[in-house]
């Protein structure tokens, strides 16, 4: 069995193996570039409760919940996208557009509310997923044509934007979104549902496996017998069914399907993986720094907010300054174990 | 015999097939200039050429800065904040008069161009996350430059964005000098071989001594530097400072035009004709829908299809 095996095989140890005679500088390292997200967002949560009041209240802590679970819904699929080296520009879009479909879904009931979404969405992803691995275009380009695609088709079938479709609040749907569990929005649960459900798959799972040996090494993957091509098929279609459902479950929250969401979404997705400590360049990544690293950026977002002497362009600022610090700390702390 | 002439027919497709992916480009553009003539009222008039001339003119500056990122093998996302910073900036130092400002604002671009270059050439960060931090940042420092839209009433800016010499606007005739600056630089100086060996190949263009570090950074330079002409042009014309909405999604054009012209997203080589080619294409797509009523929504879609098509015809060639 060589190296290669043994790292796909077991995937819960996909994170590239520590050799025996790891220094402690090493094992230092890993440690920071896996846990760095985690200790960051509980100092950012003390300072924040310590500096305002009003961070801890119910109701702020609610709101930063419930924001952030559609986000990470999108980060978890990217997530996915990401260990296999690829990219998704196209989450953005996907996310409106599962909105919008929804709420006009919605008047047919909940079944069709979440399928249509979930279908159209899903087939954007599996278009995206068979142009990158069967055509071998380059991902980037492929899901920036999608993201292009996909905001076309929504503004056709809003008539141009100006169409809003409601969704009555006394239905099934609306509660997915408007309903509460034990004092916590119904959305907060389906996103903790699915990030376990993303670990699962990811770690436990062959395909998961799969992601991992793909993203690690194509071709050895290849050379081992990974179906390298449906993998990678895989992955696109379950970052379009993560869009699309957190676009629905948005469409629910705010009871209507507003078509000028999710632009800059992608970003926002990416910087929060790579915020989680997954590798851009693939193989490398966990679901669970995801959901922290959405947890980091709203509550950087949450802090600028309260602030409230400076305006959201602070928040800007200071979310891509953050995203390049990190990045430059995981290249850094990287360099040191990979071979150059 | 019939074997070499069924080899000889090979060669021949072979040849076709490269000829149409190395000149689609503008075969397209013949096409749409064809189409519209024929079906499009008013289309041949100078007025309308004039008008679809000066609107190409940002796009295809950004695209020739984004064609040197991308034959390094690389891209730069963070172009469309830099024209909204450069508009900014603009507006904050009109005060101290029109060249300070356009100054302050190239200085700005740069600075943008070199942050990018540090992160990808010394710390060795991608490109796409490098160019998207400062994406994200700088069009926060843009809004916090300036928060909001602001008149600019400067009669030498006002003159660069509406004036121009024997019928042809001072925006196109910068935008073309650019494009044969451009194309110059990338064909017969060293710093363009540079360039194109270390899109080629970055590990062998760092054995064979070439200062690859240097290299990147003044790309990333240059395509900032582009990009804030670009938005200052875009400021003169608009006769306002916009940094919330000035240059979004300019990006996705930008690299839409380099790919489209022919430049393989795998660096290594650059087509400025091309580029100029693929900006115009789409103007010329996005007018010619327009012109027909099609809805804005349908624009989005073809220009997808244009993209998706365009990448999947240059993928033979990487495959050979």
């Amino acid at each position: 069995m060589t190296m290669t095996d043994v790292e796909a095989v077991q995937p819960g140890r996909a994170v590239p193996e520590e050799p025996l005679g790891a220094t402690r500088a090493e094992r230092l390292s890993a440690l920071a570039q896996q846990h760095g997200a985690l200790v960051t967002l509980v100092i950012a949560v003390v300072i924040a409760s310590l500096s305002f009041d009003t961070f801890l209240t119910g109701d702020n802590l609610e709101n930063m919940a419930l924001s952030s679970a559609f986000l990470a819904i999108v980060a978890l699929g990217m997530t996915f996208v990401i260990v296999t080296g690829g990219i998704d520009l196209s989450v953005g879009s996907l996310f409106a557009l599962g909105g919008v479909l929804a709420a006009w879904g919605s008047r047919y009931g909940t079944v069709v509310a979440l399928l249509l979404p979930l279908a159209v969405c899903g087939l954007i992803g599996l278009v995206n997923g068979l142009l990158i691995a069967r055509s071998r275009l380059a991902p980037f380009i492929v899901t920036l044509a999608a993201m292009l695609g996909a905001r076309g088709l929504l503004l056709a079938i809003t008539d141009e934007g100006s169409t809003t479709y409601l969704v009555d609040k006394s239905t099934f749907f609306a509660t997915l979104g408007q309903g509460k569990l034990l004092g916590v929005g119904v959305p907060v649960w389906i996103t903790l549902a699915l990030f376990v459900l993303g670990a699962v798959v990811l770690r436990r799972t062959r395909f998961g496996q799969y992601v991992y040996a793909v993203g690690g090494n194509e071709d050895a993957a290849a050379l081992m017998g990974a179906p390298v091509a449906r993998t990678k098929i895989g992955v696109y279609v379950v970052s379009g069914l993560c869009a699309g459902l957190a676009g629905a479950l948005n469409a629910a929250w705010l009871v209507s399907g507003v078509t000028i969401l999710g632009s800059g979404m992608e970003l926002e997705a990416i910087s929060a993986v790579v915020i989680g400590g997954t590798l851009l360049t693939g193989g490398f990544g966990f679901i669970s720094g995801s959901l922290v690293g959405v947890l980091l950026l709203k509550v950087i977002q949450n802090v600028i907010n309260q602030i409230g002497s400076l305006d959201s362009a602070y928040q800007q600022v200071v979310s891509g300054a953050f995203l390049a610090v990190v990045v430059i700390a995981q290249t850094w702390l990287g360099r040191r174990r990979r071979v150059w | 015999m019939s074997e070499l002439t069924l080899g000889r027919s090979g060669v021949d497709r072979d040849r076709a097939l490269r000829l149409l992916q190395d000149y689609g480009v503008y075969l397209g553009v013949a096409v749409l200039l064809l189409v519209n003539i024929a079906f499009t009222p008013h289309f041949l008039s100078t007025e309308n050429f004039r008008t679809q001339a000066v609107q190409v003119a940002p796009v295809l500056i950004v695209a020739l800065g984004m064609a040197l990122a991308i034959g390094s093998e690389g891209v730069d996302l963070s172009v469309g904040s830099v024209m909204a910073l450069a508009t900014s900036l603009i507006s904050l130092y009109l005060g101290y008069g029109a060249w300070i400002a356009l100054i302050a604002a190239l200085v700005g671009g740069v600075l943008v161009g070199l942050a990018n270059g540090a992160l990808v050439a010394f710390i060795g960060v991608q490109p796409i996350v490098a160019t998207l931090a400062l994406m994200v940042a700088g069009r926060g420092l843009a809004l916090v430059l300036l928060p909001q839209l602001k008149d600019v009433r400067d009669p030498g800016l006002r003159a660069l964005g509406t004036g121009d010499v024997l019928g042809i606007p001072y925006v196109v005739l910068i935008a073309a000098a650019l494009a044969v600056l451009v194309a110059f630089v990338v064909r017969r100086t060293t710093f363009g071989r540079r360039l194109l060996a270390i899109g080629d190949s970055r590990p062998a263009a760092r054995l064979a001594g070439l200062p690859v570090r240097r290299v990147l950074v003044l790309v990333y330079v240059l395509s900032g530097a582009l990009a804030a002409v670009a938005g200052v042009l875009a400021t003169a014309r608009l006769t306002a400072s916009d940094p919330t909405s000035l240059g979004t999604l300019m990006e996705l054009s930008a690299i839409t035009a380099v790919v489209v012209g022919g430049t393989p997203l795998t660096g290594g080589r650059v087509r400025i004709g091309g580029t100029v080619a693929g900006a115009v294409l789409i103007q010329l797509l996005t007018a010619t829908l327009i012109k027909h009523d099609l809805p804005p929504s349908w624009t989005q879609i073809a220009q997808a299809a244009v993209i998706v098509l365009a990448v999947y015809a240059a993928r033979e060639r990487g495959k050979r």
